[in-house]
């Protein structure tokens, strides 16, 4: 589908390129991707909102930190580590709070990833706590990845195969049987839709991509403060999928890419993130709730779709 | 015994502030069925003003006015250009747009004042009372002593004022009340200011014993919901007890367990509520319409 298109512009898009720099940004923007992909699989397409999600940033990101620099496990085996965590705690904090609605839903994972962020920052002995921790070289199979090339390819490849299985998942029963729940829950439920396990696999899967993302952006920064997983980083998610378009794959990136690049290109953007990032989320929902993505697809299509 | 009353007192003092906020937001959720999550913010504006003004030297009473005022207006504006103009906007899309505002104005804060905490003086400028072998500080008193005059005069207001009247009748039905010629949206973005103005009122008093800062709003309003969800959403009375009680469960969770981990009681308090009893202390069970 869309995919092709997409693979090629990032194998030309680094002949673009003059100098290693945008390699990094280019990187952040697929980085994050993945990380709104997965949040998108849950707000766009089970229609369930989590304003804690970078809460599996930062166990992604201090499972490649503390995994190899005080516990002697691999970079590779940790990050894996890290998801499996992610997964984990995802089932079980999922469990509890996917029962909840609307903005008790929105208010037990906000606290959620506030309490993670704590954690981070209290247990210093493990992370350095507020400063943070410096992350040891990221090493595949005695290879240690240099630079932010590499990180460039390895994020946009991933990016690649989150999508790929994105779409897959959607265009299974139990894609199908989420965007049941996502217009109507009492509905799906009716049509023998087990509502609870759908919202916790989704929400396990969406877990798991913020978790590689966070590791990703470790490695990729070399140093992690406990505010991978603050809740601004939350809003920032969130900003991103409604922005590029809840429910549009292609709207994750572009989202990310407009976060990502608008601080770096202009330092207006830069000097007043925070009222920019509030703004954005403001207007999107206001003037266009839709997102970009889709709403350009329905001016474009006219009225081939409804 | 010493140890015991002074964990109580320091959880009166914050119990009363988050009581304070959790009133907010009952006000504006039942008026406009809108949770706040700005509502930390307007606490934020208070006390910032409140102090920046005082750094320009004006007298430090005109100075808490004059933020109250300020506070009410960023308030109702919330209402007019955000949510009256995303009218019909699904739950989802309102909670993005009040955090969106809750972070315009955090970083709007960041701009106009700073980063650094701020301090007010006290209102009265004497040493700590003990009582028992504990300490309370003046100031604490102020603060609850304020906490009770708002809830006074709010109660006074709804239950005595014909724009209580209507506040009350927009919020029990929102389209009877517009037949019955109310004109809901000045109901509604009235108690946004109003909402507002608590939460500035409440900035002020507490700034003098918790400094203020750009971002204290976020964890504010964390644990003004989890006092509203203690209460019982919906329920002034609720939102007032459920206040006091999480600023006690805080302080003894500080005291007597882990002081790093006191921020963390709030969300504990808020899943055991949602799991044992979710319609709280006192709010009324909500039967769901298909």
């Amino acid at each position: 589908m869309s995919l092709i298109p997409l693979a090629a512009i990032i194998a030309v898009l680094p002949l673009l390129f003059p100098s290693a720099y945008y390699y990094r940004v280019a990187a952040l923007v697929f980085i994050f991707a993945i990380a709104s992909l997965g949040l998108n699989l849950l707000m766009g397409f089970a229609g369930q909102v989590s304003l804690g999600h970078a809460g599996f940033m930062g166990v992604g990101a201090y499972a490649v930190s503390i995994g190899p620099s005080h516990l002697g496990i691999p970079s590779l085996f940790s990050f894996v580590l890290g998801a499996t965590v992610s997964a984990l705690v995802a089932f079980i904090v999922g469990r509890l709070v996917l029962r909840l609605k609307g903005h008790y839903l929105a208010i037990a994972t906000l606290g959620f990833g506030l309490l993670l962020a704590i954690v981070f920052a209290n247990e210093a002995t493990w992370t350095g706590g507020p400063d943070g921790m410096t992350v040891p070289r990221f090493t595949m199979l005695n290879w240690p990845i240099r630079g932010a090339e590499t990180w460039y390819w390895i994020s946009a490849v991933s990016f690649l195969l989150g999508a790929v299985l994105a779409f897959n998942l959607i265009d299974s029963p139990t894609g199908r049987a989420l965007r049941a729940i996502h217009d109507s829950e009492i509905a799906a439920r009716v049509l023998g839709v087990d509502v609870a396990q759908k919202k916790l696999t989704i929400f396990v899967v969406s877990a798991v991509y913020a978790s590689v993302a966070g590791s990703y952006l470790a490695a990729l920064n070399g140093h992690i403060t406990p505010d991978v997983s603050g809740f601004l980083r939350s809003i920032e998610l969130v900003t991103m999928v409604v922005l590029g378009g809840m429910g549009s794959i292609a709207g994750s990136l572009v989202g990310s890419a407009l976060i990502v690049i608008l601080p770096q290109a202009l330092t207006f953007f830069h000097d007043y993130e925070h009222v920019a990032l509030g703004l954005i989320a403001m207007s999107v929902m206001i003037f266009l709730p839709g997102g970009i993505v889709p709403s350009l697809a329905v001016a474009i299509g006219g009225g081939r779709r409804k | 015994m010493a140890e015991f009353l002074q964990f109580v007192f320091s959880g009166l003092t914050v119990g009363a502030i988050y009581a304070l906020v959790a009133i907010g937001f009952t006000l504006i959720y039942n008026a406009s069925d809108v949770v706040n999550f700005a509502q930390g913010e307007f606490v934020m504006l208070g006390g910032l003003i409140t102090v920046f003004l005082g750094y320009a030297g004006v007298p430090l009473l005109l100075a808490s006015v004059f933020a109250i005022f300020a506070t009410s207006a960023v308030g109702f504006a919330l209402y007019y250009f955000a949510i009256r103009t995303a009218r019909g906007a699904n739950a989802v899309s309102l909670i993005i747009i009040t955090i969106g505002a809750s972070i315009f104005l955090r970083g709007a804060a960041e701009i106009i004042f700073d980063k650094r905490f701020h301090s007010l003086p006290p209102v009265f400028d004497s040493a700590p009372i003990r009582i028992g072998g504990a300490a309370i500080l003046p100031q604490s008193l102020v603060v609850l002593a304020g906490a009770v005059i708002i809830v006074m005069l709010l109660w006074v207001f709804i239950g005595r004022t014909l724009f209580g009247k209507a506040v009350i009748a927009t919020s029990a039905n929102r389209v009877a009340a517009q037949l019955v010629g109310i004109d809901t949206r000045v109901i509604v973005g009235a108690c946004f200011a109003l909402s507002a103005a608590i939460g500035a009122i409440a900035g002020i008093l507490v700034t003098p014993i918790t400094l203020a800062s750009y971002n204290a709003g976020t964890l504010l309003a964390l644990k003004g919901f989890a006092a509203v969800m203690l209460g019982g959403i919906g329920s002034g009375m609720g939102a007032m007890v459920g206040g006091i009680l999480l600023g006690l469960l805080e302080a003894f969770a500080a005291g007597y367990v882990s002081a790093r981990y006191k921020d963390a009681v709030a969300f504990l308090v808020i899943l055991a509520i949602l799991f044992a009893m979710p319609e709280g202390l006192f709010g009324k069970a909500k039967v769901e319409r298909v």
